[in-house]
């Protein structure tokens, strides 16, 4: 396909292959979501950063490569082509990162920026709380003025903080004017998980592994340089956030492309466990070239100054349901050896695991009945309420 | 980048709808639909002068000389509009396949023609409304007449049986597959288009019909429905340009076939989906949304089912050599 790629554009994807072909282990590393994996892939991040490779659209000045949205992708289908780790460091690159550079202080790109791309400062996010899920705005966290130190005293629980167990920081919303409903009177805070106060308690996954925990705040004080935008203002400033996340950033065409390419060879190989998986196969095929070429259309809009709003949703949906068919039929492919997981397993248990972690694809950053909801009031334009739910 | 419409490709888009409201819409369907071909060839004639038969002819043999992103951004306003008649034949399939004094014919519209391919498009479209037809073989085009008309699900296609009428004439297999599959993403064109105009009928519906004090449209039941059809038509969209751009190229083939099966797939939820949203009346041959219903349906079957292009899909990228090779 004739993509119009530049010269440059077409160097830099080779430069990324190069390197990614020398520097990707050649044996996968061990989930992130161990102690253990969770150290590997951390100096994984500090070999990406060396390479100049961690965060490719970042300013150069902060380690990046000043790359826009085109080589973005590109080094996106380069990096899951080459079966490249599952970056840590995500949270706070492709989430807390474009807001920092929107509405961080000078002094917080200092502080934070630098260590972000090397691995040096691992974030964990913070946005759910256990009465404030797909309801996000029902926060109850509090956040209470302490001029006398010049900062906040936090109190509550956030839960479902992916990466907590082991990562430095988190970032997520309190409440700082408890008179003020909802949306209002929010503020986002940058707060070192090794805070006194405040305890990390690791949450075990569907898969065994301690991906996300829970975060209980018990008068953690946080200075004013930690808050993040305007007190009262974390709802619009952490929406930036959301949008990024359910849009383009959080899942990039390679990952499905590279999972469909794993999944045409498993089924050259085990076709004749299940040869009615044939239709399956050949459906994730089309679904993922379905989500390449879209991507490519979305960044053309992007190019020519469009927005990608709503339509985020959309993309939502269809990639999470994309990730769970493509390894439902993985295992459909590999018969009655489908639920083994050991190190003898196909691909070393890849296939469950992958399975496993498609499954929180339809749940987090927005579930997908929200993406619905989004889809039928922001693109169809059908009415709101209906459902008990509040205004916004 | 090629991904994004052009104003041109807006304009063509456009100029296509306000000729046919200018025939009247949707009554040209529901004229067809009741035996009335007046009004389809009044419509066929007006398309004629706009250019959008020679479409796809070099502009030496009295052709617009476009894209096929341009005959995709065509074909989607025909299905919109559920326009009856044999466009993919005369516009898409037969313009390479014959002589230059019938192309030049097709184009400015004075000849109406349709075709079979055995095996494949079995039956001619529409013959009541054309001068001539022809069958079409992997490498061959015979002249021939047409049998009785029959019913299709869609009360606005006549189909025919073919049967040869003179001597065949060889063509090159390479030309015949390329008109075939030019044809094939036509109709995935008007198959987008159709699940489009269902789409929106629905949502329209829903917004305007009460049921227990609220449209509706309030109920997420009906919302998340409609949700899904506008997630699989957005990922039909890019299905089609993408063989659009890959058309006449190695990987053509299968990025047609990628085409037909997605809108086919986002067009058939689009029916259901719409005909549930409106109930019994949408069960009516009174209502027009019948005519997209039946559209579908017709369409999703001709040019290559389901099943023959997700064969023909599966050919390409199962083979360990096609893999490495994509150009085999």
């Amino acid at each position: 396909m004739d993509l119009d790629l530049t010269e440059e554009q077409l160097a830099f994807a080779a430069e990324a292959r190069a390197w990614l072909a020398e520097n990707v282990p050649a044996t996968p590393l061990p989930s992130m979501d161990t102690e253990e994996g969770f150290a590997a892939h951390r100096q994984w991040e500090a070999k990406l950063a060396e390479g100049r490779w961690s965060v490719v659209s970042w300013p150069e000045e902060y380690g990046g490569r000043g790359a826009g949205l085109i080589e973005w992708v590109l080094f996106e289908e380069e990096y899951y082509r080459a079966g490249a780790p599952t970056r840590v460091a995500q949270n706070g690159i492709s989430l807390l990162a474009p807001i920092l550079f929107g509405h961080g202080t000078e002094a917080q790109h200092e502080r934070f920026l630098r260590d972000m791309t090397d691995g040096t400062l691992i974030w964990a996010q913070a946005w759910s709380e256990p009465g404030a899920g797909s309801d996000l705005a029902s926060i109850r966290s509090t956040a209470k003025r302490d001029d006398e130190r010049g900062g906040w005293i936090l109190n509550g629980q956030k839960t479902w903080s992916s990466r907590a167990p082991w990562a430095d920081r988190g970032f997520g919303l309190f409440r700082s004017d408890p008179e003020a409903q909802r949306h209002r009177g929010l503020t986002y805070f940058l707060f070192p998980l090794d805070a006194p106060g405040l305890t990390v308690r690791p949450i075990t996954q569907l898969d065994g592994t301690t991906g996300f925990a829970e975060l209980f705040f018990d008068d953690v004080f946080v200075a004013d340089e930690d808050v993040l935008g305007a007190p009262g203002d974390g709802w619009r400033v952490a929406m930036s956030t959301a949008g990024n996340e359910r849009g383009l950033s959080l899942r990039s065409p390679g990952r499905f492309c590279a999972a469909t390419d794993r999944l045409i060879d498993l089924w050259q190989r085990n076709q004749e466990q299940d040869p009615f998986a044939q239709d399956a196969v050949v459906d994730a095929w089309i679904k993922s070239e379905a989500y390449r070429l879209y991507t490519w259309g979305t960044v053309s809009t992007l190019q020519e100054g469009g927005d990608i709003g709503a339509e985020g949703s959309v993309n939502k949906v269809f990639w999470s349901e994309l990730d769970i068919a493509i390894h439902q039929t993985g295992l459909d492919l590999l018969g009655p050896a489908a639920e083994l997981r050991s190190a003898s397993a196909e691909a070393g248990g890849r296939w469950v695991d992958d399975y496993i972690f498609a499954l929180g694809g339809p749940i987090y950053a927005g579930t997908n009945e929200i993406q619905r909801n989004i889809i039928a009031e922001r693109i169809l334009g059908l009415p709101r309420g209906g459902d008990g739910r509040k205004a916004s | 980048m090629k991904f994004v419409i052009s104003e041109e490709q807006r304009a063509l888009a456009e100029a296509i709808d306000q000729v046919i409201e200018s025939v009247g819409g949707t009554a040209v369907a529901r004229a067809a639909s009741e035996g009335d071909a007046a009004p389809a060839r009044a419509l066929w004639e007006q398309l004629a002068e706009l250019g959008l038969l020679g479409l796809c002819i070099d502009e030496a043999d009295g052709g617009m000389g476009g894209t096929p992103v341009d005959l995709i951004v065509a074909f989607e306003r025909l299905g919109y509009h559920a326009a009856p008649g044999p466009y993919l034949e005369s516009a898409a399939l037969l313009p390479d396949l014959v002589d230059p004094a019938l192309r030049e014919s097709l184009a400015d519209g004075s000849v109406i023609a349709t075709a079979a391919i055995p095996g494949f498009v079995p039956y001619a479209l529409d013959a009541q409304l054309c001068s001539q037809q022809f069958i079409v073989t992997e490498d061959s085009i015979t002249p021939a007449g047409a049998g009785e008309g029959q019913e299709s699900i869609d009360a606005a296609r006549t189909l025919h049986e073919l049967v040869p009428a003179g001597p065949a004439a060889a063509l090159d297999p390479q030309a015949v597959a390329l008109a075939i599959d030019r044809a094939t993403l036509g109709s995935a064109a008007m198959l987008l288009g159709a699940g489009e105009r269902l789409l929106e009928e629905a949502v329209a519906y829903a917004k305007l019909r009460e049921q227990f004090g609220r449209v509706i449209g309030e109920y997420q039941g009906l919302k998340h429905q409609l949700a899904n059809v506008r997630v699989a038509l957005t990922f039909a969209r890019p299905l089609l340009k993408g063989a659009a751009l890959d058309l006449g190229t190695p990987a053509g083939e299968r990025s047609v076939s990628a085409a037909k099966v997605a809108a086919s797939d986002a067009a058939i939820l689009a029916a259901r989906t719409a005909l549930q949203v409106h109930g019994a009346i949408g069960y009516t041959q009174e209502h027009d949304l019948s005519l997209w219903l039946t559209r579908v349906h017709a369409l999703a079957s001709a040019w290559g089912t389901g099943r023959y292009h997700r064969s023909r899909i599966a050919a390409s990228i199962l083979a360990p050599a096609a893999i490495l090779s994509p150009a085999s």
